[in-house]
């Protein structure tokens, strides 16, 4: 069994529920693979696998420990979507200072009952800008799109599972 | 009849006829951004870049010759306009989810067709202010490869000179021609040519934003 771990960072899970899109076609998947973390198994930590696909940028010290994990774990490492490729939609909080971000989220944003910005030592730091994970770790292949059609994942997947290159054909390449 | 070979085609020039023009007369298109026919070359995107008898050199500003050796899609050239398609993309501020123009950008567009799947370069997130001062125009400055297509309808057919580019390197910004730089202070209209021949989503008429649904829009 070919063994696949998936995760999403600063991303919206988009990417996800069109991994999830490719309909019947996941019956003949769970034939030749196992899903490892994933928030379809709900697994929190990534072991040794051979695929591992990425959804989302980097935005908190968490994501980038995950991302790490993952590529020491996973001999394939796949960027899916845009906010992995280039930070997508949350990546354009980078226009703004990290402050400026809370103020407007958690102290002076309409509604805001007991203005104060979240400081539980349990939640992971921002980072100062979101990044995409190319820019943590070496990856493999890319998958762009918001999200990627089911058609794109299936073509990447069919060919890693063969041990082939993957090879998007221009009507699958799509950033939007 | 005088011909050019451009990737061992033979192509037909009239004197006066650019590299690009006869390859685009003879439906042998080179990729292109800041080139559109009718207008001053301008040659800056570099997009087109071919190989002339052995010289780089970009098709939009080229005069085509008698015999002239042009290569075009070769894996070279490929890989060249992939790298600056990439530059292009991380220069800016291109955010395709949320961009009206998505689906019907040549920028975008031309990148599907280079194959491109990935910016490879650290983005740089350019702080770019937008231009929402006018009622009917927005300027997304974000967007804008300084293509000057806009420059050039502006002063060439709409006789009105409204936009010029400023500046250099990382800080070439387009650039408002009125005292207050603001587009509202500019007597340009939303018939303009300037507004409408813009490849990406930096000047957009306001209030049709995703009117094409997706699936019919231009490059879909």
């Amino acid at each position: 069994m070919i063994r696949l771990a998936t995760c999403s960072l600063c991303g919206c899970f988009g990417c996800h529920m069109s991994f999830l899109d490719m309909d019947e076609k996941l019956f003949d998947l769970v034939e030749k693979v196992e899903f490892d973390r994933s928030p379809f198994t709900d697994i929190k930590s990534v072991g040794k696998c051979d695929i591992g696909l990425i959804e989302g940028g980097l935005c908190n010290e968490e994501n980038v420990e995950v991302v790490k994990a993952f590529r020491e774990n996973c001999g394939i490492l796949v960027a899916v979507g845009a906010c992995a490729i280039n930070g997508g939609i949350p990546s354009m909080r980078n226009h703004f200072p990290l402050e400026a971000c809370l103020a407007e989220a958690y102290l002076d944003g309409i509604g805001i009952d007991h203005p104060q910005i979240p400081s539980d030592p349990e939640l992971p730091r921002l980072l100062d800008k979101v990044m995409p994970v190319h820019e943590a770790v070496k990856i493999d292949y890319f998958l762009p799109g918001c999200p990627p059609p089911a058609e794109a994942f299936e073509v990447l997947l069919e060919a890693l599972l063969k041990g082939e290159e993957p090879q998007l054909p221009t009507n699958l390449i799509h950033y939007d | 009849m005088k011909t050019i070979h451009l990737d061992g085609h033979e192509i037909p020039f009239e004197d006066g006829q650019t590299v690009m023009d006869c390859a685009l007369a003879a439906d042998k298109p080179i990729a292109h951004l800041c080139h559109l026919p009718g207008y001053t070359p301008y040659g800056s995107c570099r997009l087109c870049t071919v190989k002339i008898d052995g010289r780089f050199s970009s098709a939009c500003t080229q005069p085509a010759r008698e015999g002239m050796q042009v290569e075009s899609e070769t894996e070279e050239l490929k890989e060249m306009r992939l790298g600056i398609l990439r530059m292009l993309f991380v220069e800016g501020n291109h955010y395709c989810p949320s961009c009206e123009k998505s689906g019907s950008c040549r920028l975008q567009h031309a990148a599907y067709n280079a194959g491109m799947l990935d910016p490879h370069y650290r983005p740089f997130y350019p702080k770019r202010e937008m231009d929402a001062s006018h009622p009917d125009i927005l300027i997304d400055n974000d967007r804008c490869i300084f293509c000057a297509l806009c420059v050039r309808a502006s002063r060439d057919v709409d006789g009105k000179a409204v936009f010029d580019i400023s500046g250099r390197g990382l800080a070439t910004r387009l650039v408002v021609n009125s005292k207050s730089g603001l587009l509202v202070d500019t007597d340009i209209s939303v018939e303009d040519k300037a507004v409408h021949v813009c490849p990406v989503g930096a000047i957009l008429v306001k209030g049709r934003g995703f009117e094409v649904p997706i699936g019919m829009r231009l490059y879909d």
